[in-house]
């Protein structure tokens, strides 16, 4: 099932002299349940991609299906429903709300959704739990390491359930040990959860998480390759 | 959705104590200011309304001249009253509990070593009825000092304690300018100052001694009276109007050549001086809560500014532009509204202990504290608008790459 369908997506910026083409007719189609890396030198248009792909920007021109809906023809407030009940955001810089506590930062999306105070506690905690935080709910993001505040990020994106996980270098900021956790994270989220992902990433052994990696060049995709990398316990498994 | 605002709100409060309680100082100070200035402006208009009653209750006042302030017996001819009129209008108009013809001048008077300048008032004993007096010790005139004029007086309050200090008077006699007379009384003091003077300095004679001793003529320049019935004043009023014409030969088209004052116009036409003087310094109060809510405004946009990465996580999350906008313009009526409370109590507390000091009657004015408190709210509404509308106009993308 294609859970996302872009056609001949195009982005344009600016007017005139200063006009510049982000875009040149993206075609991508997202199964559910996928793991995608976004891969693609700066300003090749994949973090323009990523936030079309949120509903964060609207295309110049072409078609976004997200599910059954036309993304393009939403307004503002609609796109932010859309967010609001499908998507989770994951940031490089991680965008925890200074001065409150982890716990808070989870409940964020819930509040929005509108759900009792005692939904939001319990479902923060489960989401806490989940990213292996449930002891450090009533600390500060400056009380947390850079690791630990990404996966309180994480928490906050998987809180709501989502049908679609964005992370924008979600490794970007954070150390080679860490970065490997956090990839761990995303691909337990992936396949005990059935989380679809896309992330942008550069580093190409970040990538190497995924189930396919999307090349970005100059507004276009060059390579779309699917692949199952091969984790330890697989090659393990294969030559037991 | 308003009840999470609400949450959002006060969280964010909490979360920078000092700095809100910083933005709210204009506020409060200005609510303080406001509800200070009114509460004590409507005390001194209390205290000016009870000085005017202590003159005397249901009191007419009549001098010759035709407006109220101008000296009685005053130029341009006008006759002065008589001993008759008072009889006259005592005889003719019916309802009146005092008619009390006066005069009265400033006098040294010597006793114990000591000088004094005083008010004498020559009058009969319907002075002390018509001005609401009564003794402390003492009597009043007889009918014959009052006949003949003798040389008998009745002291005030302050007069007695500037000249005997804690003495006994009773019995003793002061000389007022070349005559002596002997004290027969002392009146109860009033204890308010009624427009600008002390009544208990004070110095009463029979009529008579004084227009023979003191002005040398039969002059009488005011006419106290007292009137039983309120609801008659108006009435009587025209009746002695339509008398004294009538005794001072004035014809159909001629003013009045004498005026009668009623105590209540001079109360109210006080206590409009007083409210005119409320108004004008609660409105000076209400420009600080402006500037106020200026202050504000100024807090609100340097938080959205600050904020904005916040404000695009929050977008990026599913927030809604109205979601946004009320949540930062509920913190702003929060804060103002915050602001008007803590105003609130501190003007209670300014205006009690300043009513103490300035000695004017306490009253909690409910209407001008509601009026401060949903002034401020409104402020807060105001100049919260343009902040939170900023707020959620913002790009998510472009407040999330905000540093």
């Amino acid at each position: 099932m294609n859970l996302i369908e872009l056609r001949q997506i195009t982005k344009t910026y600016g007017q005139g002299q200063a006009q510049f083409q982000a875009l040149k007719g993206v075609d991508l189609v997202i199964e559910k349940g996928d793991f995608v890396a976004v891969m693609g030198p700066s300003g090749s248009g994949k973090s323009t991609c990523m936030n079309i792909l949120g509903c964060l920007d609207i295309p110049t021109g072409g078609e976004y299906h997200f599910r059954d809906v036309q993304v393009e023809q939403l307004d503002r407030n609609q796109r932010a429903l859309l967010r609001r009940f499908y998507f989770g955001f994951v940031f490089q810089g991680f965008n925890l709300l200074a001065r409150t506590s982890a716990q808070e930062n989870v409940e964020l999306p819930l509040l929005y959704r509108g759900e009792s105070s005692s939904e939001r506690r319990k479902a923060a905690q489960a989401a806490l739990e989940q990213v292996g935080l449930s002891q450090w709910g009533h600390h500060t993001p400056v009380e947390l390491s850079g690791g630990q505040q990404q996966r309180v990020a994480i928490a906050r994106a998987i809180v709501t359930s989502p049908e679609l996980l964005l992370a924008d270098e979600p490794t970007g900021n954070l150390d080679s040990k860490r970065s490997h956790e956090i990839m761990e994270l995303l691909v337990d989220l992936n396949q005990t959860h059935g989380i679809t992902i896309v992330m942008v990433t550069h580093e190409p052994d970040m990538a190497e998480y995924a189930k396919r990696i999307v090349h970005f060049v100059d507004g276009n995709i060059a390579s779309d390759t699917r692949h199952r990398p091969l984790r330890a316990e697989e090659i393990i498994n294969v030559l037991e | 959705m308003f009840w999470n605002s609400l949450i959002l709100a006060m969280r964010e409060i909490r979360r920078n104590l000092l700095r809100s309680f910083l933005t709210i100082l204009g506020i409060v100070i200005g609510v303080a200011a406001v509800i200070t200035m009114v509460t004590l402006g409507n005390g001194a208009t209390q205290a000016v309304k009870n000085q005017v009653a202590s003159l005397g209750s249901n009191l007419l006042q009549i001098r010759t001249g035709q407006r109220m302030m101008e000296p009685p017996g005053g130029g341009g001819g006008v006759p002065n009253f008589r001993v008759e009129d008072a009889q006259a209008i005592r005889n003719e108009i019916s309802g009146l509990a005092a008619v009390s013809p006066q005069v009265s001048r400033t006098a040294t008077v010597v006793a114990m070593a000591k000088n004094w300048s005083t008010s004498v008032t020559g009058a009969d004993n319907d002075f002390f009825t018509a001005g609401n007096w009564s003794l402390e010790t003492g009597r009043t005139f007889s009918d014959a000092e009052l006949e003949t004029g003798q040389s008998v007086c009745l002291l005030g309050a302050t007069l007695r304690k500037e000249l005997y200090g804690t003495r006994e008077p009773l019995g003793e006699r002061l000389r007022v300018k070349n005559f002596s007379c002997e004290i027969i009384g002392i009146l109860k003091a009033k204890g308010q100052a009624a427009m600008g003077r002390d009544q208990d300095d004070t110095l009463i004679m029979p009529l008579k001694t004084v227009q023979r001793r003191l002005l040398g003529n039969n002059d009488v320049s005011t006419i106290s009276i007292s009137v039983q019935d309120e609801n008659n004043i108006t009435q009587a009023q025209s009746e002695i109007t339509e008398l004294l014409r009538k005794r001072r030969r004035l014809t159909e088209g001629e003013d009045d050549n004498f005026n009668i004052m009623d105590t209540r116009q001079i109360a109210d036409a006080l206590s409009g001086t007083t409210q005119v003087m409320t108004t004008l310094l609660g409105a000076v109060a209400s420009v600080s809560l402006l500037v106020g809510g200026i202050g504000i405004m100024n807090i609100m946009l340097v938080s959205v500014t600050e904020r904005t990465r916040e404000i695009g996580i929050r977008l990026a999350i599913g927030a809604l532009e109205r979601e946004v906008l009320m949540q930062f313009l509920t913190e702003a009526v929060m804060l103002s509204a915050l602001g008007g409370l803590i105003g609130i109590i501190l003007a209670t507390l300014a205006s009690y202990v300043l009513s103490g000091v300035m000695n004017v009657p306490y009253e909690f004015n409910a209407g001008i504290n509601l009026l401060a408190f949903g002034f401020s709210a409104g402020i807060g509404v105001l100049f919260g608008f343009m902040p939170a509308k900023r707020a959620a106009r913002l790009d998510p993308i472009n407040a999330l790459r905000h540093e």
